[in-house]
């Protein structure tokens, strides 16, 4: 045992002996990363981690995602299943804050109303904006009814008309008159929740086979290795496509969701494999992993205290960089409408919508879920760059 | 070379027999059997279905056989170009295919040209140019070609031509153009069509193949055998061009094993999108109706003309470098 414990990475018994406060050891990082010697592995990766500019911008946006997921129900203006009939592909409303009249000015946010034309050729009807009608607009505003976390509930949303029936479309409606920004906001929660459910899953999957086949090697490593070379020779829309299209008809949306993310996950675990089993190869001939075993450790013990905290941080970053490909995977296989089907709301469902070019021409506001997924998968991209840079403090 | 070659050979056969077991669970993954779903199928368009054309069906597919039986037929079903038949279109699939196949495999071919057409002067030009404008430019756009996914670059495109241009970008040929036998006029009209889901096609790929060339690049301009040649008197661009960019080339070549299945699925995600008639369609099609049969033996032959392209590829690497030829290093 005490063999062991001396034997740890040096990262290890570093992390026991720093017990100054994060912040002074960080201000003492920062400037030109000169290391005092005495930091922690993860200081050291969050001072590389910070020295990426695109990164750190995009961990904020990230948060703003995060945020909007968790809190959907109070974002979103309106009831995202809720259909006006009245108001069918309606333009987004600008948000005005001061409102101007003949008595002078004050705060007071409000949008303008819509008024109905009939285009003379396709006797189509068309809203535009009508200036001469003022919807006013509050914040904390009384809306649906929800449950905060699904256990408090409430009825209050962040921004919401004065008059709960009047239209608030801030960037349109769609089809059947919903609201784009709630369905938007809510698309998001599942959207970022399939990239992350199908990641852990694949995570799951290729630590344990990549964790097996690098530490143990022989016949198991060689036909892990052809499996996913096998994988990987395929193309994965068609047979995340096929595989989906298997799905039974009659399985409820939570079903059909918790499918889709397993079949993103079962194609999608071979790179993380690939990535934990050159970290174990790599660990393996290391002095101290021969040392731990020598002592007559356990290799669940070997593995887990000594194996496992060195790789975590690489671990983490293909993690990272794996869930814009599921987020995109989703994306088209929901767009195809083999994925998450309609009543359930996700970027790529939306889309669906914007298919018809004609309605594309004049409801562009339909591809507003796209903007989303381009930011989401940047920021994401660019978050598992700025990890890969410093998930080895060591180097250099 | 030829040992390689058979090397090669056995390991694609066997990997196209796993793959065609892979298809095959996916095909019996749907609750119900075969003649099931046909006899649903033509109730629901208000037919009956014939007692005599039921039993073929079983007889054909082997249904009352054990699993592996059926399997077999469907294999040998597959060899000898008998695919099955398409319900909806009311053709056998082989006949589908041989008209389709011909499109599918020009505009994936051709988006592969205008990939590495696109991504090599660009990769070469920010590695040599490093941090640069160009540079910065085309990290971005190679950014925006990894996050944008196909079927959006498909729909922005078609939205901006239409609302712009007032062209529709959808299909490959004008309408009257459609059902004409071929001919210079025919081909032209093809061309003006063709360039989008071409250019959509090729972009996500060539984002990755300049992050690919550019940082291999930049590992090679450093060596010093590159500054002994300038040293010489030769000119940069000769220097650039005949020595670093060659090594530099290699692993794009190699890439080729991977750059083929995002081809290929790219390529049916946006032939959906702008409804190309390519056989893309028609697997979305057999998929949502589950037609298993057309839809397996489709996603067969995709993975079919995938392994062909990987092993063409490793043809190519090996006639280049004689390493890998001679077994000293692994092809990819």
């Amino acid at each position: 045992m005490t063999m062991t414990t001396e034997n740890l990475s040096a990262a290890e018994a570093d992390k026991d002996i720093v017990a100054t406060t994060e912040d002074a050891q960080l201000d003492a990082v920062k400037p030109g990363l000169q290391y005092g010697g005495t930091e922690s592995q993860w200081q050291l990766i969050r001072a590389r981690f910070r020295r990426h500019r695109l990164a750190r911008v995009s961990l904020w946006i990230m948060a703003v995602f995060a945020i909007v997921a968790i809190f959907a129900e109070f974002l979103a203006p309106k009831d995202p299943h809720d259909v006006q009939a009245r108001y069918t592909y309606a333009p987004p409303q600008a948000l005005h804050f001061i409102d101007r009249d003949a008595d002078g000015w004050r705060i007071k946010p409000y949008v303008y109303d819509y008024k109905v034309e009939v285009e003379a050729e396709s006797l189509r009807r068309v809203f535009r904006i009508d200036e001469t009608k003022k919807i006013y607009v509050r914040f904390f505003a009384e809306g649906f009814e929800y449950k905060l976390f699904g256990l408090i509930p409430m009825n209050r949303h962040l921004i919401g008309p004065e008059k709960k029936r009047k239209p608030l479309f801030l960037i349109g409606s769609d089809r059947l008159g919903r609201d784009m920004l709630s369905r938007l906001i809510y698309g998001t929660r599942i959207s970022l929740s399939v990239g992350l459910i199908g990641v852990s899953m694949s995570l799951f999957l290729g630590v344990l086979i990549g964790g097996l086949a690098g530490f143990y090697g022989g016949l198991f490593d060689a036909a892990t290795q052809r499996v996913i070379e096998f994988l990987r020779s395929l193309p994965t829309i068609p047979l995340w496509m096929g595989l989906s299209a298997a799905m039974p008809r009659d399985w409820s949306p939570l079903q059909i969701y918790f499918a889709i993310t397993l079949i993103l996950s079962l194609l999608g675990w071979t790179e993380l494999a690939r990535v934990v089993r050159g970290r174990f190869l790599a660990l393996k001939s290391e002095d101290y992993v021969s040392a731990a075993l020598y002592d007559g450790a356990s290799h669940v013990r070997v593995v887990l205290r000594h194996m496992v905290p060195a790789f975590t941080s690489h671990i983490i970053t293909a993690a990272s960089l794996a869930i814009p490909g599921m987020i995109l995977a989703e994306t088209a296989l929901s767009f195809l409408g083999l994925g998450l089907q309609a009543p359930v709301i996700s970027w790529g469902v939306l889309l669906q919508e914007a298919q018809n070019i004609r309605v594309l021409a004049t409801a562009p506001w339909l591809l507003a879920p796209g903007l989303a997924i381009i930011v989401a998968v940047l920021a994401m991209n660019f978050i598992g760059d700025g990890l890969r840079d410093a998930a080895d403090p060591y180097t250099h | 070379m030829i040992a390689y070659l058979a090397r090669r050979l056995i390991a694609m056969i066997l990997t196209l027999l796993i793959l065609s077991m892979v298809v095959f669970v996916v095909i019996q993954l749907p609750p119900g059997d075969f003649v099931t779903s046909y006899i649903a199928r033509l109730s629901s368009m208000g037919e009956v279905p014939d007692e005599n054309v039921v039993e073929a069906i079983r007889a054909q597919y082997k249904l009352d056989d054990p699993l592996f039986v059926q399997y077999w037929a469907w294999l040998e079903g597959m060899f000898t170009g008998n695919f099955g038949f398409s319900f909806e279109m009311k053709r056998p699939v082989a006949e589908i295919f041989s008209q389709r196949i011909g499109i599918s495999l020009t505009v994936e071919i051709l988006a592969i040209v205008v990939m590495w057409g696109i991504a090599i002067p660009i990769g070469i030009y920010s590695a040599v140019y490093q941090y640069s404008v160009g540079d910065y430019v085309a990290t971005i756009v190679g950014f925006l070609g990894i996050a944008v996914p196909n079927f959006l670059f498909a729909l922005i495109l078609m939205y901006v031509c239409y609302v712009w241009f007032g062209v529709t970008i959808t299909g490959l040929n004008s309408p009257d153009f459609a059902n004409e036998r071929w001919s210079l006029a025919k081909l032209l009209d093809f061309a003006s069509h063709v360039w989008a889901p071409v250019l959509v096609i090729a972009t996500g790929g060539a984002a990755t193949l300049i992050r690919v060339l550019r940082a291999n690049l930049l590992d090679e301009l450093k060596k010093p055998y590159v500054l002994t040649a300038r040293a010489k008197g030769l000119k940069r661009h000769k220097v650039i061009m005949r020595y670093p960019v060659r090594v530099a080339m290699n692993p794009l070549i190699s890439v080729v094993g991977w750059v083929l299945p995002t081809v290929i699925s790219s390529s049916f995600v946006t032939a959906i999108v702008l409804n190309m008639p390519t056989l893309s369609p028609i697997l979305l099609r057999a998929l949502l109706s589950q037609d298993m049969y057309l839809a397996g033996a489709l996603i067969l032959f995709m993975g079919f003309l995938t392994m062909i392209g990987t092993l063409l590829s490793d043809i190519l690497l090996a006639w280049i470098d004689p390493r890998i030829r001679m077994g000293m290093i692994g092809a990819r």
